[in-house]
Order: C-alpha cells, then sequence, then structure tokens
C-alpha cells in the first residue's frame, strides 16, 4: 500500500497528551458507579424479564437498591446476600421485589467475604456464557474464512425487526458482510431497554435483547447458506450503553456502535454519566470479542469537514485511549471517520484521501469504519451515486476495514432494497476494479495529501495539548468539540450517577480485564 | 439580488390550456424514467407484471431496460415509458413564500433601520427528531452551502437547542428568551411522526395562549410551504431554501406586523 511520511514525532506527542487526558477522567470518576452500569451486573448475573409494567427487573432491583439509598455499595453486593441469606436464585429475589414481597436491605445476614465469593463464582457462569460465543464465532469464521477487507455494511432500518430481517438476508446475500440495524430515533434517552420482539419504530428498530436474538440467527441461516459469516452490529450508546453491551454479548453481535463523547455532544447526555459507562461497556464489549466503532463522522455533520478534520484525529485518539483502559486490544478499536467534504471543494478527493490514509497508518492495527458522504447528498441520487463511488475508492485505496455502504437516496428515505442493492453493487465494482491500485502508485513526497496530513495532525496535537491543559471536562464546557457546549452537572442521566460504599463490588472488572489480556 | 417571485406567476394567471409533457429529447415524447422493485422472482412473467405496472401508471410504451434479481422473490427493474397525456400547465397553482430575498448585510441594514435592536430567533429540531442537520444548515455560523447561517448575522440573536427537544421545553424555553421567531426543523417524516409533533406543538401554543407572539416557521427535507400553512405554522421552508430565505421571510414579516399594529393603534 502507498504510504504518507508522517511526523511520528507529532504522533506519539498527540498520544501523550490524550493518554494524559483519559488518565486524568479515569481518576476524577473511579469512585463513581451508574445505575445502568449495576443493571449491566444484574444482566450478567442473569436476571432476565420485565414485570407487569413491562419495567426491566434489573431496572425493579437497581431502583430498589436506589430508593433505599443503597446502590453505592453495589448489586453485585446485594444480590449475593440475598442469594445467601434467603437461599433464593437472584431471579427469583428481582420477581419478588417486583411483586414487593421481598425487602433486599433486610436480607443482610452473610458474610461479606462468602459474598464476593459467590458474586465472582456467578461472574465466572456469565464468562463462560460470554466465551461460548465468542468461541461459536471464531469456529464460524474460521470454517468459513475471514472475509477480505473492505467489509460492507449495510444498514437496515425498517423499525419492524421482522422486515429487517427480510432486507438483511436480501442484503447479505447481495454481498453485505455486516448488517446493522438502526436504532429507533429516542432510544438513546430511554434509561431502561425495551423487551421482547418490536414491529414499531421511527427511523430504526427498538434494540431489545430479543430482537437481536431474532436477527441473529437470521443472519447465522443465511450465512450458512452463502458460506461466510454475516456480521451483526447494533447501538452500544445512550443511557443503557453498558446493558445494551451485555445483550450484544449474550447474544453474539458482533460490531457496536460505542464512542465515549458522543452521547454527550449529540444527544446531551451526562459527561460524567457517559465516561463511566462507556468505560464498562468497554470492557464487555472487549471480553465478548465485539469490535466497536467510534463516531468521529459525526463532528463532520454538524462542522465542516475541511475544517475541523483535526477534531476528528484527536477524537480518535481519545477514544483509543479510553478503550485501551478498559482493556481492549486494538484490534477491536473500529475508530470512525467520514467522506464530508464539500464536493465543491476543488480536491476534496485528494484531502478525503490523505485524510483517509493518515487514520489508516497512524492507527495500523484498528479496523477503522469509513462513514459514506451524508451532508452533501441533495436528493439528486444520480450525483449520490458518484459521490458514493469516490467514497468507495478512497475506502479501498486506504484499506479500510469496514465501508459503510453510502446510499444514493441518503436525504431522502430510508433505504429500499434496491437502493441497498446498488450501493453493493456500486462498492463491489471498485473494490474489484482499483483492488491493486494503491500497491502501484506512491504519494508525492512534500506533495498536497502529505501537507494536509501534516495540517491535520499538527491541528489535533495543538488541540490535544489545549484539552489537557484544564482538562476533558473543561473542553466539553467550552464547545471545543463540534462547537457544542455542555456543562459537567447538566444533560440528562446525571442522577443515575452514584458514589460507590465501601464495600463496592463489581467482579466483572478484573475479570474481563483479565480476559482481554488473554490470560 | 434577485425577486423571489413564484417562478410561474405569470402562468398562475393564464386561462388558455397549456399542455405539458415529460422532455426526453423530443418535444412531447412524454418520456420518463421509473425504478421499482417487485415482490416476485425474476422471470418473464416478472418482466411482463413490470409492464403492466408501468401501464397502470399511465405510461404508455413501456420498455423494460433492465432487470435484475435483488433476492429469491425481489425483481429490480429500470423502465421507461411515455406520459401521453401531459397535465395542463395553465391550471397550476402554488403556495411559495412570497418575499424579496435579502443579503445577510441587508437583512442586517433592515433590522437596525426598522426595529433599532435585535431579532431573537430560536431553533430546534423537536419531538423524538435527533437530526440536528437541518436547524444547523440555518442557524450554525457557518450556514450551509455558502449561505451563512443565523448567528453570523449581527442583528440577530440566536438560541439553538438542538435535537430531541420536548415541545413544552421549546416553548418554555422560547418564553423564557423573549424570541421573535421559533423555528422548529423536522427531518424524521417517517409515518409522518412529523406531522403529529408539529401539530401537537402549534396546539400547545395555543393552549398556553402564546401562539400569535411568535412567527413559527417549520423547516425540513419534506416540508413545504403549502403543509407547514396546513399544520398551523406561519411559513415553511423546505429543500433549497437556506438562512439568507428564511430571515428574509421573518425580518418582512415581522415588519409588516409592527407597521399594522402601529397602525391600528389609535393614536
Amino acid at each position: 500500500m502507498a504510504e504518507l511520511r508522517i511526523d511520528w514525532d507529532k504522533v506519539a506527542k498527540a498520544r501523550e497528551a490524550s493518554s494524559a487526558i483519559a488518565d486524568d477522567v479515569n481518576d476524577q470518576l473511579g469512585r463513581f458507579t451508574t445505575v445502568t452500569v449495576e443493571r449491566s451486573i444484574a444482566r450478567l448475573f442473569g436476571i432476565d424479564g420485565v414485570d407487569a409494567f413491562d419495567v426491566p427487573l434489573s431496572n425493579v432491583v437497581v431502583d430498589h437498591l436506589k430508593d433505599k439509598n443503597v446502590l453505592g455499595e453495589g448489586v453485585a453486593y446485594w444480590l449475593a446476600q440475598g442469594v445467601l441469606t434467603s437461599g433464593l436464585s437472584q431471579q427469583e429475589l428481582a420477581e419478588g421485589i417486583a411483586a414487593g414481597d421481598i425487602d433486599l436491605t433486610r436480607l443482610e445476614q452473610a458474610d461479606p467475604y462468602a459474598c464476593s465469593l459467590w458474586a465472582r463464582e456467578q461472574a465466572e457462569k456469565a464468562l463462560d456464557r460470554i466465551r461460548n460465543n465468542k468461541r461459536f464465532r471464531n469456529d464460524k469464521i474460521e470454517q468459513f474464512g475471514e472475509r477480505p477487507s473492505p467489509l460492507l455494511y449495510a444498514i437496515v432500518a425498517t423499525g419492524n425487526i421482522y422486515e429487517d430481517i427480510v432486507q438483511a438476508k436480501a442484503a447479505a446475500r447481495q454481498g453485505a458482510d455486516v448488517i446493522a440495524v438502526i436504532r429507533t430515533t429516542g432510544q438513546s434517552l430511554l434509561d431502561y431497554v425495551p423487551y421482547g420482539a418490536t414491529t414499531e419504530g421511527f427511523g430504526g428498530t427498538m434494540a431489545t435483547q430479543e430482537n437481536f436474538r431474532l436477527m441473529r440467527a437470521a443472519l447465522d441461516e443465511v450465512g450458512d447458506e452463502l458460506g461466510r459469516y454475516v456480521r451483526l452490529c447494533n447501538y452500544c450508546s445512550g443511557l443503557c450503553m453498558p446493558e445494551i453491551a451485555v445483550m450484544g454479548a449474550f447474544e453474539r453481535l458482533d460490531v457496536m456502535l460505542n464512542d465515549a463523547l458522543y452521547g454527550i455532544l449529540f444527544r446531551d447526555i451526562n459527561m460524567q454519566r457517559t465516561l463511566i459507562d462507556q468505560s464498562f461497556s468497554r470492557m464487555v464489549n472487549g471480553a465478548a470479542g465485539i469490535i466497536i466503532n467510534t463516531g468521529e463522522d459525526n463532528y463532520l455533520t454538524t462542522a465542516d469537514a475541511w475544517e475541523a478534520a483535526h477534531t476528528v484525529l484527536a477524537s480518535q485518539l481519545i477514544n483509543e485511549q479510553f478503550a485501551l483502559r478498559a482493556g481492549m486490544a486494538e484490534e477491536q478499536m473500529g475508530l470512525g471517520h467520514a467522506f464530508e467534504m464539500n464536493p465543491e471543494l476543488t480536491n476534496s478527493f485528494v484531502f478525503e484521501l490523505a485524510q483517509a490514509q493518515m487514520a489508516r497508518q497512524i492507527f495500523p492495527k484498528a479496523p477503522l469504519k469509513y462513514m459514506p458522504p451524508t451532508k452533501y447528498m441533495t436528493g439528486n441520487i444520480f450525483r449520490g451515486h458518484i459521490q458514493d463511488a469516490l467514497f468507495n475508492a478512497v475506502t479501498v485505496l486506504t484499506d479500510q476495514r469496514f465501508l459503510l455502504l453510502g446510499m444514493m437516496t441518503e436525504a431522502i428515505h430510508t433505504p429500499h432494497m434496491s437502493d441497498r442493492a446498488l450501493a453493493i453493487e456500486n462498492a463491489r465494482y471498485i473494490k474489484r476494479a482499483m483492488a491493486d491500485f494503491s500497491s502501484e502508485i506512491e504519494y508525492k513526497e512534500g506533495g498536497l495529501m502529505e501537507r494536509r496530513a501534516d495540517q491535520v495532525l499538527s491541528e489535533a496535537l495543538e488541540f490535544l495539548e489545549n484539552i489537557r491543559v484544564d482538562g476533558l471536562f473543561h473542553a466539553l464546557e467550552t464547545g471545543l468539540f463540534a462547537g457544542i457546549k455542555r456543562r459537567s452537572t447538566g444533560g440528562k442521566g446525571l442522577d443515575g450517577v452514584i458514589a460507590k460504599g465501601e464495600r463496592y463490588d463489581n467482579p466483572f472488572v478484573d475479570l474481563f480485564m483479565t480476559e482481554q489480556r488473554g490470560e | 439580488m434577485k425577486h423571489r417571485i413564484p417562478e410561474h406567476e405569470g402562468e398562475n394567471a393564464m386561462s388558455t390550456e397549456h399542455r405539458v409533457k415529460p422532455y426526453g429529447d423530443t418535444m412531447n415524447d412524454g418520456r420518463v424514467q421509473v425504478s421499482f422493485t417487485l415482490p416476485v422472482p425474476d422471470s418473464d412473467r416478472a418482466v411482463e407484471a413490470a409492464r403492466e405496472i408501468m401501464l397502470s401508471m399511465g405510461l404508455a410504451d413501456p420498455l423494460i431496460a433492465w432487470h435484475e434479481a435483488l433476492d429469491e422473490g425481489f425483481t429490480f427493474f429500470v423502465a421507461y415509458g411515455s406520459h401521453e397525456k401531459g397535465i395542463d400547465y395553465s391550471k397550476i397553482k402554488v403556495q411559495t413564500v412570497d418575499v424579496h430575498v435579502m443579503s445577510m448585510e441587508e437583512t442586517d441594514a433592515m433590522i437596525r433601520e426598522r426595529f433599532g435592536r435585535k431579532i431573537k430567533v430560536i431553533g430546534a429540531s423537536t419531538g423524538t427528531d435527533a437530526h440536528t442537520v437541518g436547524i444547523d444548515a440555518i442557524m450554525n455560523m457557518k450556514g450551509y452551502a455558502g449561505h451563512f447561517g443565523l448567528e453570523r448575522y449581527d442583528m440577530i440573536e440566536t438560541l439553538n437547542l438542538g435535537s430531541q427537544v420536548p415541545n413544552e421545553e421549546f416553548i418554555r424555553e422560547a418564553i423564557a428568551f423573549d424570541a421573535d421567531v421559533m423555528l422548529v426543523s423536522q427531518t424524521v417524516t417517517q409515518k409522518d411522526v412529523h406531522i403529529q409533533n408539529v401539530t401537537e406543538l402549534v396546539e400547545l401554543l395555543e393552549a398556553e395562549s402564546v401562539r400569535e407572539r411568535f412567527l413559527l416557521i417549520l423547516g425540513g427535507p419534506r416540508v413545504t410551504h403549502e403543509l407547514a400553512k396546513e399544520l398551523g405554522c406561519d411559513a415553511g421552508f423546505g429543500l433549497g431554501k437556506y438562512a439568507d430565505d428564511v430571515a428574509s421571510y421573518f425580518v418582512t414579516e415581522l415588519d409588516k406586523r409592527r407597521r399594522a399594529e402601529r397602525n391600528s393603534t389609535p393614536t
């Protein structure tokens, strides 16, 4: 592959600044947990189902402890006490709490050490379940052979899981390697995960564990028929980020959208809440062998892609550091970026190529995810199809791992079946036609592309060093990202941030960190 | 400087029939290109079905230029046909926002001269809609496609609440901000969610007796001026409209209202 000459000293300095930024955040937030982290632990312990009002039992248990002002000790501790004191299972306890028959705080007679042993034992069971899924995936990929880059990533978004399945299977047969089920608009702000199969949604489909299971089964079926493993993607974001990570780990999702800053900037979720949630969700994703996709493309839908290119690189570096701190391997960090420059700009293709190539070289092991044009898609589907073709060319030339298929009907409607088919045809044609192009060329030393890459890198370094001075919270408060200002005590979900008590225990942290190291 | 007279105002008044047909490469050939998918397996029968679909759309002489299987039971067609009947262009009437579009400098100058204070504009993408692209295109400093956003105007004070703003909160903020203009953006239109949402906004404004206090402007890719009026807004802007279109409209309209108010006030 043709490569750019990059000033690696600047890259090292930018990484160092990002590392300091992430350390500072983790130091400040390490003493907190959140309601959704605790609900994730309840789910990992096998608590499933809903009460008579469709409230998930994991919410019932956590709300119960929060109402009693004892959530700081953690769900693991209280469930251990409950099980060891009463002899009931954790599921029976949850059902009892839902029925109003059980008060967990009255079942605190067990030895705290016995509690931590019990919690550890339960955690091992959850890990076994996750490992089985990981093994199944690895076996399938070994059986069929790994798919070459770029993986073609198609979106379904009908709102109805059964209709999504029809579209997803068609897309897989046409050549899609990854199917992402877009989430219904607004779900990110729900502080619970809906339950069961769903057939109503706006601009997407509810992320529920049952919907995950249904789609997984459908893709396995079509994958066996086609002789390849079809990957499934969903959204591990919003107020239930780590719970969705758990659901994905249990139902063998392969890819999850998960960004450290996205919820803060674009959904006005409280920054403390999201930064704590992303940490645990990444441990879960990491242990489950799930590739995360970060959302840097979103910066460019609000800010200008030429002017704000450095914020993309800066955010990729910050996302990388947070992921490393959650124990994640670089091979699972699907850092994001996008082809969003104004098509009226002279040399826009050259600059996009420079940016994508730079990202490829700075994150050599990361399965980068490249997003197609959306901002300058107009409704002129014929021009749009060409914009997507140029995007596909950059993807192939710079060896991106995930190619999110651009739809010529972007900005018009959720894709028709034929839109998707034409997008896949477009991408496959370019992938075939340009297969060895990048190994046949060299980029000019000191040329337009190298100068552009160096400019973006220099600006990113300066940007990160500024953030380092006052910290990430301050940077978010002053609007350094995407021009959006967020208060550290503002936004949604702050009331779900809880200081850890003396007996607090989350047995999964050590377990998942160890699992990720492959020990 | 361009005058935004509705493009075909002349014809609006025309009374003699004026038949218009789609143009391919010869006047009145009526040629139209269509693509669609039928949920049947790709076969001769499917192609015949596609031809009949074309005929039933009123497209004569159908040519199925391309067909291919999208999946076992789905076939995609690219087809051409002729719309022989055409339409009577003299009968076409459209409602457009009929206002002289001013540059940013002209708008600022007009506000200075006529109002002597800044015009306050609050904007949001309301309801469950998570897209900010529309409201940002109009409000952000940078603007869109070379048209500066409202934040760049010296004489306009803005507050962009972003996305997923509940209608109640939008109204509360508009009152607190003492806005002159409310901009509501709706991008997601699946299952007509935008219609329900804007209807609810207007009802809430009326219930709180503050509807008259604000100019209410609706924007979005599926929005037309006509639809916005129907839903109880003052104006609507769809694709291809930018901050200068919106600003020219609200400054002109506010000025008109200001003068009407002054004239009706007994001296």
